[in-house]
């Protein structure tokens, strides 16, 4: 929900990457200076197999509008096959989430190699295009919808969690 | 000197609570020598305005059980705070939301027609029930239904939870045991927000089924099927919620043959239970084909409801969409 209701809806996205693929992708997105939409909030996970579904429930509760999961190809995975991990929690949570009534397309999964930077940024542009389209998904209306405010929510209770270095 | 009062309450739940603490046997002898019966609607008479008379903090210990479905809940629930000292969110209703918490699946309106037109309701007027009603003596209300059930602790300070759908009675004569002999002075009360009459761990830990590698490539329901009765029923492909259920039942249901259905609701350090449960059931999935992920699943007939059966309510999303948006 934004403030004044004449701007343009604005969706907050919270992005799971992957240290080995994905979030090299968007690294060289970065550093090849492509432009993207600024609405996806990056966290990096050693791994989408790290991804706990938690993480997920608790980016939607505490006011995102969508959430990316991304990580290596199958079969790319730098710790063998935990992505496929992840596309299985991905296949389970979605069905979780469309029982709770919240609409498929607000959670994507995106298989992006670190060579990608281009595929990256064209595909978390259409996703935001398509949030957009969905609207404001406002699970908590108490909350106030800032990235920040949701990446607090995500971050909450893995404050000691060290940053690992890339 | 006069004996420690005690109070137990219910909301909305369905009185296994208090059957529970009847079981217990000859000990609620003990809870009678060593504590004076102030309030307990199920076991005694006693009206609201005589526990609104009593002293702030005058109750010594509260056993609260069932969740926060209306505003009569929700007022008795503060009052009672407000006159414990020790408030116990006693059994998963009050806990986590239970079984009434998956009324958090719907809106109020669907639960309401639901209750007054299905084929088993006999209403030939489509009445329903209305929260305020003029009679020539007066207006008459009855209490306003919450968009979505809320647990204890999502009202009122809790001091202690006690799982379980119930709690077993051999727990619950621990605690009792426990909480006489702290008010003698000979044992000392966990910190507040401890989780009592329940173990650390997970279910899993006092199975005592085989286990060896889980990989599934098919759900199914434990009636259509004859499970070993000596193997894990997860590797056999039996949702069975013991790896992600907090540990104090001896894992009853899984040692006769019956699943885990949770009801001792999130093992220690577990944040949303149903997350963890997807987690461990979707790692188990032996299979790295999409579509064959998608039809292994659909051996999962009700997700949601699998996962939150009792934890619903006290979830990070709390309740679906629906019930959010309607009332």
């Amino acid at each position: 929900m934004t403030d004044k209701p004449e701007t343009k809806f604005e969706p907050v996205i919270i992005g799971f990457t992957c240290n080995w693929c994905s979030y090299r992708a968007a690294d060289m997105a970065g550093t090849a200076r492509m432009k993207y939409a600024p609405n996806v909030r990056l966290t990096r996970l050693m791994c989408s197999g790290r991804l706990d579904p938690t993480f997920v429930f608790k980016a939607f509760a505490g006011g995102a509008d969508a959430v990316l999961v991304s990580g290596c190809h199958p079969g790319d995975c730098h710790y063998i096959n935990q992505n496929y991990k992840a596309m299985r929690r991905f296949h389970l949570m979605k069905r979780v989430l469309v029982q709770m009534g919240i609409e498929p397309g607000r959670l994507k999964l995106l298989w992006a190699s670190a060579a990608e930077g281009a595929m990256f940024a064209r595909e978390v542009n259409s996703f935001v295009e398509e949030v957009r389209a969905l609207g404001p998904l406002n699970w908590n209306s108490n909350h106030v919808h800032t990235a920040d405010h949701v990446m607090s929510v995500v971050a909450e209770g893995h404050e000691h969690e060290a940053e690992v270095a890339a | 000197m006069s004996k420690p009062k005690f109070a137990m309450y219910w909301a909305a739940s369905c009185g296994g609570c208090e059957i529970a603490v009847l079981n217990i046997h000859e000990k609620i002898l003990d809870v009678d020598a060593n504590f004076e019966v102030v309030f307990w609607p199920v076991a005694m008479d006693a009206k609201y305005k005589d526990v609104e008379a009593m002293e702030d903090g005058s109750i010594t210990l509260c056993l609260f059980n069932g969740g926060m479905r209306n505003d009569e809940n929700e007022h008795v629930a503060k009052l009672l705070r407000k006159k414990s000292q020790i408030m116990v969110a006693f059994g998963s209703c009050a806990c986590e939301g239970c079984i009434p918490g998956m009324g958090n699946f719907s809106n109020v309106n669907q639960l309401i027609d639901t209750a007054f037109t299905t084929l088993s309701t006999d209403n030939p007027q489509n009445l329903r029930p209305q929260t305020s009603y003029e009679v020539p003596e007066g207006t008459l209300t009855i209490p306003t239904m919450n968009p979505l059930l809320k647990t204890l602790d999502q009202v009122v300070d809790v001091d202690y939870y006690m799982p379980g759908c119930p709690p077993e009675s051999h727990q619950i004569a621990a605690v009792v045991e426990l909480v006489i002999a702290a008010l003698q002075g000979n044992a000392q009360l966990p910190p507040k927000g401890a989780t009592i009459g329940a173990g650390n761990s997970t279910v899993c830990d006092e199975c005592t089924r085989k286990r060896n590698v889980k990989l599934i490539k098919e759900f199914s329901r434990i009636q259509l099927t004859h499970p070993d009765p000596e193997l894990c029923l997860l590797e056999q492909g039996i949702p069975c919620n013991g790896i992600a259920t907090r540990s104090g039942c001896n894992a009853r249901c899984p040692s006769v043959g019956a699943q885990c259905i949770g009801c001792y609701g999130p093992a220690e350090g577990v944040v949303d239970y149903g997350a963890r449960l997807i987690s461990a059931f979707a790692s188990v999935i032996d299979s790295e084909n999409p579509d064959e992920i998608d039809k292994i699943l659909d051996g999962l007939v009700d997700p949601a409801g699998q996962f939150y059966r009792f934890n619903l309510a006290g979830s990070l999303l709390r309740g679906s969409k629906y019930a959010k948006n309607g009332a």
